[in-house]
């Protein structure tokens, strides 16, 4: 096992390197660049644009500046955020509980009642549940979040007044029930997505585990439907379902674009769209090197859970 | 979007068998079904009526005029119609039929373990003088384990992965409330010791896939003799396994039965293990029960035509070499030396490294027109063999001399042209086509890639089809439209395309019935004496090598431990190890066989079906 979380942790620092490497540059190649924006200032002289450039160390070779930013970087300091100075490491906690809160949320509610559907989806199996479940999760799956999330403000806020339109909290409120309040439409929107995702796979898989031999052998031995259920199938059909939570995880760090956007939610989401916006680059380098991370951790944890539940792995 | 259950799907594709096996007699033969089938029963079940509804004393379980309906939409609206037999207590029933014969939905009507879909439409199940035909659920599963318990066919799939071995055993107590922990604890190892389990207090705590196969069937028996019930159904509970361990578990079945005076309900296709072990025999064709009676009576004078055939099909030792073709010029098609092959898993780099050599210093040569058989049990290395010899595995050492070049260290540009030259027919004619290519495009695929005109593939695949004994249609159906057999020719003709030197026939029998393995083993003779193709025939099977080889390698752990001709292998073995092969074989007292069982041209004229 030690053997093996070596190997991992080689392999995710590589990875990691190729990944700073291409997003640095493709973030160089843009057009424009983070002085762009003086150039039409009237109060800004070409000179004081090269002195900002100086100041920033842009004039650089663009290995030297990647050299330099790996180099800090090492060393802990995730640089400063062009738009307000303060240090990238306190512009993402500023946004990251906000994200966890929405995430979180979400995501648990869908892997929960994904889960149910799918399980019962298989179980029953071409009945009236099945085929409302299936359709259900087709219409989830090709009808894109803002529609749903404008619809949702429409209805709900508008119509009949029962949430508010945005925002994480009131201003001059913040109680928890406010907090709470906010949170119910955002995060009903964005787990329809995944509800539908779960509910699809965790069917399969269920369905998968129902027609395996050992199945059989359960029911010949007396076994009981729902202690197959319980004490054959749902741990076998869980396995596959493990590998797709760890490529979940990433995302409940890192937010969701649209949604954020929608609902004016202050999370990961949104201060990755602002700081592309306003060329801040070393926040959006920070952000990318955050996710990479968090996407090789969370497979990283989804292959050591793997090999704890699963026997043939963990003792192969 | 995934598998139907297995049930279902089983007989799905016993259904897609069938209808392959009556093609195109089926319009005629729905409208005469009824005719034929009653006058079968007259003539030749003579049990099948008149008895009285409650069975004797010493009648553990009854079955009456069982009829199982399929789904509409089926080839045969019936799993099984009108079925009768008797298991006595303290004996062995042996049903016996090829797949699609209804054998298995039999066994699941008794257990109650049929699909939703199918379903009992009329007959009776007396289990202790008890009707369970249409018992209500819980009942049923009050029943099974504790006073029916089943043991299946495949050992690698039939245990929950995720449980330890001595849980799987337990669960049987718990799921009838018997006993408390600690006493179903001790239960456990005991059983484990009952059916001969190595270190029962370690195999308590091991989780499946450290087991073989064997020792999985035996976890499989001792979960079945939990609650001692008095029925033990077994599904082919050997078919999946090596000859030696076969032989173990029949022995085991054999033991356990005598000694608790249990009735068992034995399902298999093999006349061999049917000689071994009933005491009762029910031969089914086509959910139908042709024939029954005891099992000295059904081997020695079968009545009905099909029980007949059935023996006939069985492959058995000949002791006698196979007469060579017409001897022509004897050039070597193949020389091995030293052949070696090892696998290794893990990382060097820390220290895991597992090294097992497949395939250990091995030699042999190979003569033009020849077949070379290399039997051996599973992880004997003879597949490895196989893919060494087709280059699909690059070896670690010796070489390959194909019609005198050697070509182990050749790269697979290099091969590439010689490829043709050697052809491989595979194990399972299920999953070897690809289900989306016709026949006539997956025929020719391979020589138009190597170059030649699509016309001439094409006239040369219809040629091959009708030689391998498919109708010329064929070459424009898809294969989920043959039978097993039929595929396997198919394989064949595709491996033919290129007019090769020599073929691999890995266990390329070995997922068909007898009846339809007799019929492919008479083909690749008849195949072998027009063409003059070599042939390494590749098997687990020692009967169906003593039919088709002239010279038989045993193979063991990676080694050739003997090499010689069938009645060298068979009368004399030299090895020790080969001797405990052939001693394995079941249903086989040496030479007593009556010899209705050989087939093949130049044996003299065989039975043909």
């Amino acid at each position: 096992m030690s053997a093996f979380l070596l190997n991992r942790l080689l392999q995710s620092i590589v990875l990691l390197v190729i990944v700073s490497i291409i997003g640095f540059t493709v973030l160089n190649l843009m057009p424009g660049g983070p002085l762009a924006q003086f150039g039409l200032d009237p109060g800004m002289t070409q000179k004081d644009v090269e002195r900002l450039a100086a100041q920033l160390g842009l004039n650089r070779p663009l290995w030297m500046q990647y050299l330099d930013w790996a180099w800090r970087l090492l060393q802990g300091d995730w640089g400063h955020s062009f738009r307000d100075g303060s240090s990238v490491l306190t512009v993402i906690g500023r946004h990251l509980l906000a994200t966890l809160l929405l995430m979180g949320t979400s995501t648990a509610f869908a892997i929960g009642v994904g889960a149910w559907i799918g399980i019962r989806g298989a179980t029953h199996r071409y009945s009236l549940f099945d085929y409302c479940a299936t359709v259900g999760a087709m219409v989830a799956l090709s009808v894109p979040t803002f529609w749903f999330g404008l619809i949702g403000i429409y209805i709900f806020t508008l119509k009949l007044g029962w949430v508010p339109a945005g925002n994480m909290y009131t201003i001059g409120d913040g109680s928890i029930l406010d907090y709470l309040h906010h949170l119910i439409l955002p995060s009903l929107v964005l787990s329809l997505v995944h509800v539908a995702i779960w509910s699809r796979y965790m069917r399969t898989a269920t369905l998968d585990a129902l027609s395996q031999d050992f199945v059989k052998t359960a029911r010949a031995k007396g076994v009981s439907e729902r202690r197959i259920l319980l004490k054959h199938v749902i741990g076998n059909a869980l396995l596959p379902m493990i590998t797709l939570a760890g490529m979940q995880l990433p995302s409940i760090l890192t937010g969701a674009l649209v949604t954020e956007t929608v609902f004016t939610w202050p999370g990961m989401g949104r201060l990755f769209l602002d700081s592309l916006g306003y060329s801040d680059y070393p926040v959006v380098m920070g952000l990318l090197i955050f996710s990479a991370i968090l996407v090789l951790l969370g497979n990283l944890i989804a292959d050591i859970v793997i090999a704890t539940v699963d026997p043939r792995i963990r003792l192969a | 979007m995934s598998q139907p259950p297995m049930e279902e799907w089983h007989v799905e594709r016993q259904i897609v068998d069938l209808s392959k096996k009556r093609g195109k007699a089926k319009n005629r033969r729905r409208g005469s079904q009824q005719d034929g089938r009653t006058k079968l029963e007259r003539e030749d079940v003579p049990m099948a009526s008149g008895e009285p509804a409650a069975a004797p004393a010493d009648v553990a379980l009854s079955v009456r005029e069982l009829s199982v309906s399929l789904p509409q939409g089926m080839e045969r609206a019936y799993a099984i119609e009108n079925v009768s037999f008797d298991l006595k207590r303290g004996q062995i029933l042996c049903i016996i039929g090829e797949s699609g014969s209804g054998k298995s939905v039999t066994a699941n009507a008794i257990m109650g373990l049929l699909p939703k879909v199918i379903r009992v439409t009329s007959g009776a199940i007396n289990l202790n003088g008890t009707n369970i035909v249409g018992l209500a659920r819980e009942k049923l599963r009050s029943l099974r384990g504790r006073v029916v318990s089943m043991i299946f066919q495949d050992p690698l799939s039939a245990l929950n992965p995720l449980m330890t071995v001595g849980a799987q055993i337990e669960e049987v107590m718990v799921a009838h409330d018997v006993g408390t922990p600690a006493s179903r604890r001790s239960r456990a190892i005991d059983l484990l010791i009952e059916v001969g389990l190595p270190d029962p207090q370690l195999m308590y705590h091991q989780y499946p896939f450290r087991l073989s196969g064997g020792q999985r069937q035996r976890v499989m028996i001792a979960m079945a003799l939990a609650l001692e019930p008095a029925i033990l159904i077994a599904d082919e509970p050997t078919t999946a396994l090596d000859v030696t361990t076969q032989a173990q578990i029949l022995q085991l079945i054999r033991d356990i039965q005598r000694r608790k005076g249990m009735s068992v309900m034995f399902i298999t296709h093999d006349f061999g293990v049917v000689a071994e072990i009933a005491d009762h025999v029910v031969v089914m064709e086509k959910g139908h029960c042709v024939e029954q009676g005891s099992a000295a009576q059904v081997l020695k004078s079968p009545g009905h035509l099909y029980t007949r055939r059935l023996i006939a099909a069985v492959p058995h030792l000949t002791g006698k070499d196979r007469i060579p073709s017409e001897a022509g010029e004897r050039a070597s098609i193949l020389k091995v030396e030293c052949l070696a092959k090892t696998y290794r898993s893990g990382s060097a780099l820390f220290r895991t490294q597992r090294i097992v050599p497949a395939v250990n210093g091995v030699s042999f040569d190979l003569t033009s027109g020849r077949t070379l058989g290399v039997v051996g049990e599973s992880g004997s290395g003879k597949s490895s063999l196989g893919r060494l010899l087709i280059k699909l595995m690059e070896c670690d050492g010796g070489s390959i001399l194909f019609e005198g070049r050697d070509i182990a260290g050749l790269s697979e540009a290099e091969f590439r042209p010689l490829r043709p030259k050697i052809q491989m027919i595979f194990q399972d004619p299920f999953a070897s086509l690809n289900p989306r290519s016709t026949v006539g495009q997956i025929l020719t695929v391979g020589p138009v890639a190597h170059g030649m005109p699509y016309d001439e593939a094409c006239e040369r695949a219809r040629e091959l089809l009708s030689h391998v004994g498919l109708d010329a249609g064929a070459f424009e159906r898809y294969p989920h439209e043959f039978s097993g057999g039929q595929r396997q020719r198919v394989g064949i003709a595709r491996a033919l395309m290129f007019k090769p030197k020599l073929l691999i026939a890995d266990e390329a029998v070995s997922a068909l019935d007898v009846s339809i393995q007799a019929q492919i083993l008479k083909l690749l003779d008849q195949i072998q004496r027009e063409t003059g193709v070599s042939m390494i025939f590749i098997t687990h099977d020692l009967r169906v090598a003593s039919q088709i080889c002239d010279e038989i390698a045993v193979m063991h752990r990676g080694q050739i431990v003997e090499r010689g001709p069938p009645s060298q292998i068979f009368l004399d073995p030299k090895s020790t190890y080969t001797r405990e092969l052939v001693a394995a074989i079941p249903g086989e007292q040496p030479l007593s066989m009556p010899e209705h069982a050989e087939y093949g041209g130049h044996h003299k004229g065989g039975e043909t079906l």
